[in-house]
């Protein structure tokens, strides 16, 4: 479904993303481990249409979209959770879920209905603003957000950052049921042992490249990785 | 009693020079509310507006040339925006200012150089020019307009900011350009709108102004820009109810200490009242509380 080929890219002064490649099948988990400053948010970035990448080809079903900007790409079906939540503190969380859909003209009362189930809290709090939500209940509105705009790809840039345990359960829990539903899912994550058991197939970043990959489960029993990242 | 019949035509005209004002601020407000700019050159396009009305009611009649004002005076501020500040999106917030301040100075300078310099009359408006008479005051018929019409034009421009979608991309994009781009939204278009609601109200302020003052000249758009800014950094820049009020009070005070007599001292006591207004609350008056969480 997405097809990353040999992907440069450059940030703040630095190759921050050197040649990588890798590809996420339809309707699967993929993530992308890795510590702090190995690239995987400005590959994220960069797919999402944020950032020009200075070399390589993204596609997205079959089509060339390197380059393209934001609006273009979202509208062909990839949405970001980004990394700290980012919702709209100014706006409500009906707004928030409202704005998520905002390149569409169709009826969207199923999907916010849709959202409402899955996290009946943000109904709960329908006409708080953003702002004034804990920052589960934020992580849960960014992940209803991005739901509204009925992704085909929906990337998600460290969603257990900064959570309570129980709460970055949940969110994996939700981020599997999301899936089943038909949403192809590309996860980053420091939490590489949450993200690995969630994941069909996982592909370790370091300093800009991509050092292993394979399935959750081998990823998971791999010694380096142990060692890395697990923590075992 | 007599002390109300004989300050009342200052009031009158103070609280519609504020409407006045107002109109002019609400450009300065949104603009800072989602570029983080201040927009230098607000000021002059409303003085242009003025020399627009000026030449286009000389060979047009009134009902042809106040839209065909409007209208000019919106693509002017839309032009400006996507040529002086849309290619300095990510230079640092300094090179837009100086941009900003760049076309100011060529407005007032082309202002010059098709009009000599020489103070132009303004066209009288039937409609607003004339004369009316409340309790013991004769007033111009435009100071009682100009509240009514700036009530009305704020009360659809707060409608439209928070009922619409285009108003709750509005409120987006002032908060985070990235996160409004992933969620879609063209931050380009949304900035372009911005500047077309602000040049919209600037000339309509344009036209009640200047029926007001009578005469334009290429500097006309300097003293009430300023004003109209100070009134917006007053009410708290980047809110629209502020800079109402803001520009209410400027206006109110300009007027208020004529009447009594002190007409020199008024730019003075409205400077003064500024620095009293931001040091004892740095945000202005109604300066955005934030409920961010991190």
């Amino acid at each position: 479904m997405l097809k990353i080929t040999d992907l440069k890219v450059n940030y703040g002064g630095i190759e921050a993303v050197k040649g990588i490649s890798f590809e996420v099948p339809e309707k699967s988990i993929v993530t992308l481990i890795g510590a702090n400053g190995a690239g995987k948010s400005t590959t994220l970035r960069t797919i999402c249409g944020l950032v020009k990448p200075a070399g390589g080809k993204v596609e997205f079903m079959g089509e060339d979209i390197t380059g393209k900007d934001p609006t273009s790409i979202v509208s062909r079906g990839i949405t970001l959770v980004p990394e700290g939540r980012k919702i709209f503190p100014n706006l409500t969380v009906l707004e928030n879920l409202k704005i998520g859909a905002y390149l569409r003209n169709d009826d969207i009362s199923e999907d916010l209905k849709w959202v409402y189930d899955l996290f009946p809290r943000l109904k709960e709090r329908e006409w708080q603003l953003g702002g004034t939500l804990s920052g589960g209940e934020q992580q849960m509105l960014a992940v209803g957000r991005a739901l509204m705009s009925r992704p085909k790809l929906m990337m998600m840039d460290e969603p257990s950052l900064g959570l309570a345990p129980l709460i970055v359960s949940n969110i994996f829990e939700i981020i599997k049921e999301v899936n089943r539903l038909g949403v192809t899912i590309l996860l980053i994550e420091q939490n590489a042992n949450m993200a690995l058991q969630t994941a069909d197939i996982g592909y370790v970043m370091e300093t800009g490249r991509i050092t292993l990959s394979g399935s959750g489960q081998d990823l998971m029993n791999n010694p380096d990785v142990k060692a890395a990242y697990l923590g075992t | 009693m007599e002390f109300i019949n004989k300050n009342l035509p200052y009031i009158l005209a103070g609280i519609s020079l504020g409407g006045q004002y107002a109109l002019i601020s609400i450009g300065y407000t949104m603009v800072y509310g989602i570029l983080r700019l201040i927009n230098f050159a607000h000021g002059d396009i409303f003085m242009f507006a003025g020399f627009a009305m000026v030449y286009l009611a000389a060979s047009t009649p009134l009902y042809v040339s106040i839209p065909l004002v409007i209208i000019i005076t919106v693509i002017l501020g839309f032009l400006i925006e996507r040529i002086a500040y849309k290619p300095l999106r990510s230079a640092p917030r300094m090179s837009v200012m100086i941009s900003a301040i760049g076309v100011s100075y060529l407005l007032q300078n082309l202002a010059w150089y098709f009009t000599s310099g020489l103070a132009k009359q303004y066209p009288k408006i039937p409609w607003i020019s004339g004369s009316i008479t409340i309790g013991s005051a004769t007033t111009p018929i435009v100071t009682i307009i100009t509240p009514i019409l700036t009530v009305l034009l704020v009360i659809i421009l707060v409608m439209l900011i928070k009922y619409t979608k285009i108003g709750m991309a509005m409120r987006a994009v002032s908060k985070d350009f990235e996160t409004s781009q992933i969620m879609g939204i063209n931050i380009n278009s949304v900035i372009s709108f911005t500047f077309i609601i602000g040049s919209f109200l600037a000339a309509i302020s344009s036209i009640l102004y200047f029926t007001s003052y009578s005469t334009v000249t290429p500097v006309a758009g300097a003293m009430p820009g300023l004003r109209a800014f100070v009134a917006a950094v007053f009410g708290g820049i980047g809110s629209i109810p502020g800079a109402v009020v803001g520009g209410l009070i400027i206006g109110m005070c300009e007027n208020i200490t004529k009447g009594l007599g002190w007409t020199t001292f008024s730019d003075a006591f409205t400077f003064a009242l500024l620095i009293i207004i931001l040091v004892a609350k740095p945000t202005g008056l109604f300066g955005e509380k934030t409920t961010e969480k991190v």
